[in-house]
């Protein structure tokens, strides 16, 4: 089929051929489009699922007791439905003292990054908010020409 | 197995509706319709509906989804779980049947016997048609250096990685966590033997009368495989053999049976 030295007619002679049988043969599905009901219905070969089983390997009586952390662990967690259970250790920081702490943290974090000029806003934005008597912006400091 | 007996039939089979035959026999054949609400369930739910998929149904071993409803491929009991709210996702039917030959399935917990070493999987024989490979990687800590110490004839409980009747059975030792949580190679001693797989799931039901009442007897520590295998480990022989026929002998007895069994061991 490779062949070199075919001229260029024969060579379209060949391609529409080629075109001719591709078209006859190209099949296509005839199916109707199924419906979508079926995506309710999930097939599973697991018992496990079905049945709620517990974890397979158990101890009693202090047999073997990092099995019996175990069961207790699993157990659990089948029975929870795979929802982590919450071990909430004694925090050593509340919660409250926490969010009191990274609110003050932003803040002063914040500051570091900011802009000379927004810096400035930011100043007058808390003397602002501190004392309402305060009459006007302090006049922005001009350049003394130093007297002779 | 108790079950109402429904007259005989023609060579046809029936279809009746699903929730009708929860607790009868059913036979291979049957089709079991699902209620018509379900398609209702699925047009409101196709039109962005905030209702909650109720129509979910997980259709368990033993049956397969048909055109209307579910075809029953194994004999035995139909069970059926209701929707529950929480994750657990709409209701479950299932086929409840006896059998003693284990097909292995995704995510079971079995136990193995090593039977060899192929190259960097260890060959285990689950009591399925093929023998299951288990890479020596699917440990907890190992790593190339730090193989696992396994030998030929040790006992394994592990799961299922792949189960298809294609290929040839996959395990690990190893959940999707990356730790072993139990699994791996189980220690010395201690008396394998094998059951029905129908007892085993009697076992690990929830709340097994025969573990707990065992579980008055001596200290003792069993494992469980879904594939029909139990390894029982005590502090003597005797007590071992004990539970071993207690085990075995339990399927076929009655509650009365075995409590008396129980009493006179704990007499002795």
């Amino acid at each position: 089929f490779m062949q070199r030295g075919l001229d260029s007619q024969s060579k379209k002679e060949l391609e529409e051929e080629e075109k001719k049988i591709i078209n006859d043969e190209h099949w296509y599905l005839d199916l109707p489009d199924l419906k979508e009901k079926e995506s309710f219905i999930i097939e599973e070969r697991s018992f496990k699922l079905c049945e709620d089983l517990l974890y397979g390997r158990m101890s009693f009586k202090g047999f073997n007791p990092e099995i019996e952390k175990l069961m207790i662990q699993m157990n659990s967690r089948c029975k929870q439905e795979e929802i982590e259970v919450d071990d909430k250790m004694e925090a050593d920081v509340s919660d409250e003292e926490m969010a009191r702490r990274y609110e003050t943290l932003v803040g002063t974090v914040g500051k570091k990054f900011l802009r000379k000029r927004d810096q400035r806003v930011l100043q007058d934005e808390d003397e602002d908010g501190n004392s309402n008597t305060r009459p006007s912006k302090k006049a922005k400091k001009k350049f003394l020409k130093p007297q002779d | 197995m108790r079950g109402a007996v429904r007259p005989l039939r023609g060579g046809a089979a029936m279809a009746a509706v699903a929730e009708d035959c929860v607790g009868q026999v059913v036979l291979p054949g049957d089709v079991l319709l699902l209620p018509a609400h379900l398609d209702e369930e699925g047009e409101r739910l196709r039109l962005g509906d905030g209702a909650a998929p109720r129509g979910r149904l997980l259709c368990g071993p033993g049956l397969r989804r048909c055109a209307g409803g579910l075809l029953v491929i194994k004999c035995g009991l139909l069970r059926q779980r209701q929707a529950s709210g929480g994750a657990a996702a709409g209701g479950a039917y299932w086929v409840d049947s006896q059998q003693k030959r284990y097909v292995p399935v995704k995510g079971d917990h079995v136990i193995g016997i090593v039977t060899g070493k192929a190259g960097d999987v260890f060959k285990v024989d689950v009591g399925g048609s093929e023998q299951a490979s288990l890479p020596y990687l699917a440990f907890e800590g190992a790593t190339k250096r730090n193989r696992p110490n396994v030998q030929v004839g040790d006992l394994i409980y592990g799961q299922f990685l792949v189960a298809n009747k294609d290929v040839e059975p996959e395990m690990v030792c190893i959940d999707s966590n990356g730790r072993s949580s139990g699994m791996g190679i189980i220690g010395q001693d201690g008396f394998l033997f094998k059951v029905s797989l129908g007892l085993i799931r009697k076992l690990l039901a929830p709340k097994c009368e025969i573990i707990q009442e065992l579980s008055q007897l001596y200290p003792f520590e069993l494992v469980l495989g879904m594939n029909g295998r139990i390894w029982v480990k005590a502090k003597t022989v005797q007590q071992t053999l004990i539970i071993v026929n207690i085990l075995e002998a339990c399927e076929y007895m009655t509650a009365e049976q075995r409590k008396q069994a129980l009493a006179k061991l704990s007499g002795n």
